[in-house]
C-alpha cells in the first residue's frame, strides 16, 4: 500500500467516525423530537392516509367480502355512469348555487354588521352585542335544525305568524323554489355574528387619526364609513375572497342533511348527501366513492388555489 | 375619539342600537321560544299558544327527559367522548406543535412531514373510504370510532406551532446552555408561556365533540352507543320511534312537543355553560389564527 492510499483511507476513516459521531450527538440531542412526532404521524397514516388507498375502490366493483385488495376491477365503469347520470349535472349545479349563494350573503351581512358594531363607543354595550352575536355559531346543526322544524311547522312560532298573514310556513322545508333560501338565511343566522370577528380585528387596526382628520374636515359618519373603513378592510375582504373559493363545493353537508327531504331534492340535494345516500344507504360503495374522489379531487385544486391566491395578493401563510 | 353632540350624530347612534338590538334578539328569539316551550304544559305547546313566555309552567318535561334511561344513556356517551377525545386531541397538538416550532437543523426531516400533515388537512379519501377503514378496524359500536378518526387536528397543530415559533428564543437559552433536554423544555418553558392558546384549543375541541352527530349516524348501529346530538337527530329531526328500544316510556320523548324542546334545552346547556369562557378565549384563538373555518 502507498503511503497515498494510506492517508486517504485513514482520512475517509476519520470523516467516517466523525460523520458518525455527529450523528450520534445529533440524535442524543433530537431523539425527542421524533417521538413526539409519532403518535400524530401514526393516527394520520391510519386515519387520512389509508383511506386514501381506500380511493381504489372507485375503479372497482368494490366487495366487501373480498376487500380492498382483492376486489375486481373495472377501470372507469362508475366514471362513465356517473357522468351519464342526469342527477350529477343537478348535484354539481346545486353544490355550486347553494355555497355561493351562502358565501355571498354571508359576507355581506357580516361586513355591515362589523360596521356596525364598529359604531359603539360603549365598551359594555358592544361586548353584550358581541356575546348574544356569536352565540349561535356554537350551536351544532342538529339543535339549529331541530329548533327550525319546529318553527316552521304548522302551529310553530314562523308558521303561526306567517298563517295571520295567509301564508303556509311549509313551504320552506318542503317547496323547492323556497329551500335553498332558507338553507342561506339559516347559515347566515347562525354564522353571521362570527364571521364579524376578522372584519372587526382589521377595523380596529385602522388608525382613528384618519377619521378624526375627515371629521375636522367635516365627513360625516356614513363618509367615513364608505371612504376610510371600507378601504381599510379591504384587503381583509380579498382575503376572505380568494380563501373562500376553496369552498365553493362545501354546500354544508351538516346543514342540508338535517333540512333537506326528498321534495326538495331539486334544488337542495348536493354531491356530499348524494354520496352519503349512494354510499352508507344504498350501499353502492363504489360508485359513492367515484363521486366523492371527483368533489375531493376538485376540493384539492380549488383549495390550493385559493391558498396561493391568498398567499400571493393578501400575504396570507398557512405557516 | 371626539364626536359631535349633533342631532345627526345622536340619530346615526340611535338608528345603530335600535337595529343591533334587533339583530341580536333575532338571534335569540328561538332558544328563548324553546326554553319557554320546554318549560310549558302538554296541551298549551301542542296546541302552539306558547310564545316567548311558558303557559302552565311545569318541570314535568325535563322530569321526563331525565328519568329517560335512553337519554341518560347518550348523554353519557357525549360526555365521555367529550372527556377522552378533548384529552388525546390536545395530547396530539402539544406533541406534534412542538417538533414542528423547531428549526429544520435541529429536526431534520421537519419540512417534508410538515408537508405530510399539510396534504392531510388539503386532502382526503372521501367519506366510503374513510368509513370502510373504521370498519375494517372493527370500532363500529365502539366509543374509539368517535374518537380517533379526527384525533389529529391539523390546523390546531399549525396554530400553536405558529405560537410557540413567536416565543423569543432567549427565554429558553439558559435552559439550553443547563441542559435542558426537549422535554424540559416543552414542558417547563413552552406550556406554560402558552395556557390562554391551550385554553382556547382545549374549548374548540371539546365543543367539536359535543356538538358532533354525524359520526354517530355512521359509526353506531346500535342506539345504546349513539352520542347525545345523534340521539337529539333521530328525535327533533327524525321524528323517529323505531330506532328507540321500544321502551313505551320513551314513546314520549318523541311525540311530545315540549319534551323534545326541553331535550333540545338539555343538549345545548352544556355549551351554554362553557359559553363565557368561550367568550374570553376565542378572540385570542381568532386573532392568532387569524381565520378559522
Amino acid at each position: 500500500m502507498t503511503t497515498l492510499a494510506k492517508t486517504s483511507a485513514v482520512r475517509s476513516l476519520a470523516t467516517q467516525t466523525s460523520i458518525r459521531r455527529k450523528a450520534m450527538s445529533y440524535l442524543a440531542r433530537s431523539w425527542p423530537l421524533y417521538v413526539m412526532v409519532l403518535p400524530g404521524l401514526v393516527l394520520l397514516l391510519i386515519f387520512n392516509y389509508y383511506p386514501m388507498y381506500g380511493i381504489r375502490i372507485a375503479f372497482q366493483d368494490y366487495n366487501p367480502a373480498l376487500g380492498f385488495d382483492q376486489s375486481p376491477w373495472v377501470g372507469l365503469k362508475h366514471f362513465e355512469y356517473m357522468l351519464k347520470l342526469p342527477t350529477f349535472r343537478l348535484l354539481f349545479r346545486n353544490t355550486l348555487m347553494l355555497a355561493i349563494g351562502k358565501i355571498l350573503f354571508l359576507q355581506v351581512t357580516a361586513i355591515v354588521l362589523a360596521f356596525m358594531l364598529n359604531e359603539i363607543r360603549m365598551r359594555v354595550f358592544k361586548r353584550v352585542f358581541n356575546q348574544i352575536l356569536y352565540l349561535p355559531h356554537f350551536l351544532s346543526w342538529v339543535i339549529v335544525a331541530g329548533i327550525l322544524l319546529d318553527l316552521l311547522s304548522a302551529n310553530g312560532l314562523v308558521g303561526r305568524f306567517l298563517g295571520g298573514l295567509g301564508l303556509n310556513s311549509f313551504m320552506f322545508l318542503g317547496n323547492a323554489a323556497f329551500f335553498p333560501w332558507t338553507v342561506i338565511f339559516s347559515h347566515v343566522w347562525k354564522e353571521a355574528g362570527w364571521s364579524t370577528i376578522i372584519y372587526l380585528a382589521a377595523l380596529t387596526a385602522i388608525d382613528p387619526q384618519i377619521s378624526e382628520a375627515a371629521a375636522v374636515d367635516g365627513a360625516n359618519r356614513l363618509q367615513r364609513i364608505w371612504y376610510i373603513n371600507l378601504p381599510g378592510i379591504a384587503p381583509t375582504i380579498a382575503l376572505i375572497a380568494c380563501l373562500s373559493l376553496g369552498g365553493i363545493l362545501d354546500a354544508g353537508f351538516e346543514q342540508i342533511f338535517n333540512l333537506y327531504n326528498p321534495t326538495v331534492y331539486a334544488t337542495g340535494d348536493i354531491l356530499d348527501t348524494y354520496v352519503y345516500r349512494a354510499g352508507l344507504i344504498s350501499a353502492r360503495f363504489s360508485l359513492a366513492t367515484a363521486i366523492g374522489l371527483i368533489k375531493s379531487t376538485l376540493g384539492f385544486v380549488l383549495i390550493t388555489l385559493a391558498y396561493w391566491l391568498a398567499a400571493k395578493y393578501a400575504n396570507y401563510r398557512v405557516f | 375619539m371626539v364626536e359631535g353632540k349633533s342631532w345627526r350624530n345622536r340619530m346615526f347612534d340611535g338608528v345603530n342600537y335600535v337595529i343591533l338590538t334587533l339583530i341580536a334578539f333575532l338571534c335569540l328569539v328561538p332558544i328563548i321560544h324553546v326554553l319557554a316551550v320546554s318549560l310549558s304544559s302538554r296541551a298549551p305547546a301542542m296546541g302552539g299558544f306558547v310564545t316567548f313566555w311558558p303557559i302552565g309552567f311545569t318541570w314535568e318535561n325535563y322530569i321526563k327527559v331525565v328519568e329517560s334511561v335512553a337519554f341518560y344513556r347518550a348523554f353519557l356517551v357525549s360526555v365521555e367522548r367529550t372527556l377522552l377525545g378533548t384529552l388525546i386531541n390536545l395530547l396530539i397538538i402539544v406533541l406534534t406543535a412542538y417538533p414542528f416550532s423547531r428549526s429544520p437543523h435541529e429536526f431534520k426531516g421537519r419540512t417534508f412531514l410538515l408537508y405530510v400533515f399539510m396534504f392531510a388537512m388539503l386532502f382526503n379519501g372521501g367519506l366510503i373510504p374513510t368509513f370502510l377503514n373504521v370498519r375494517n378496524l372493527g370500532l363500529i359500536d365502539t366509543l374509539w370510532a368517535l374518537v380517533l378518526p379526527g384525533a389529529v387536528q391539523i390546523w390546531s397543530i399549525f396554530l400553536l406551532m405558529n405560537f410557540f415559533r413567536g416565543i423569543p428564543k432567549e427565554i429558553e437559552e439558559s435552559a439550553i446552555i443547563d441542559g435542558a433536554s426537549h422535554w424540559q423544555l416543552l414542558y417547563h418553558i413552552y406550556l406554560p408561556l402558552s395556557t390562554p392558546v391551550l385554553a382556547t384549543l382545549c374549548l374548540f375541541a371539546a365543543v367539536g365533540h359535543w356538538n358532533a352527530w354525524f359520526d354517530g349516524v355512521i359509526y353506531m348501529t346500535k342506539m345504546d352507543n349513539v352520542p347525545l346530538q345523534t340521539f337529539l337527530r333521530t328525535i327533533v329531526i327524525q321524528l323517529d320511534m323505531t330506532r328507540m328500544n321500544l321502551d313505551p316510556k320513551d314513546l314520549v320523548l318523541v311525540s311530545n312537543r315540549s319534551v323534545r324542546a326541553a331535550q333540545i334545552f338539555v343538549t345545548m346547556l352544556p355549551i351554554l355553560v362553557v359559553y363565557p369562557f368561550l367568550q374570553r378565549y376565542f378572540v385570542t384563538g381568532i386573532r392568532l389564527g387569524a381565520v378559522k373555518g
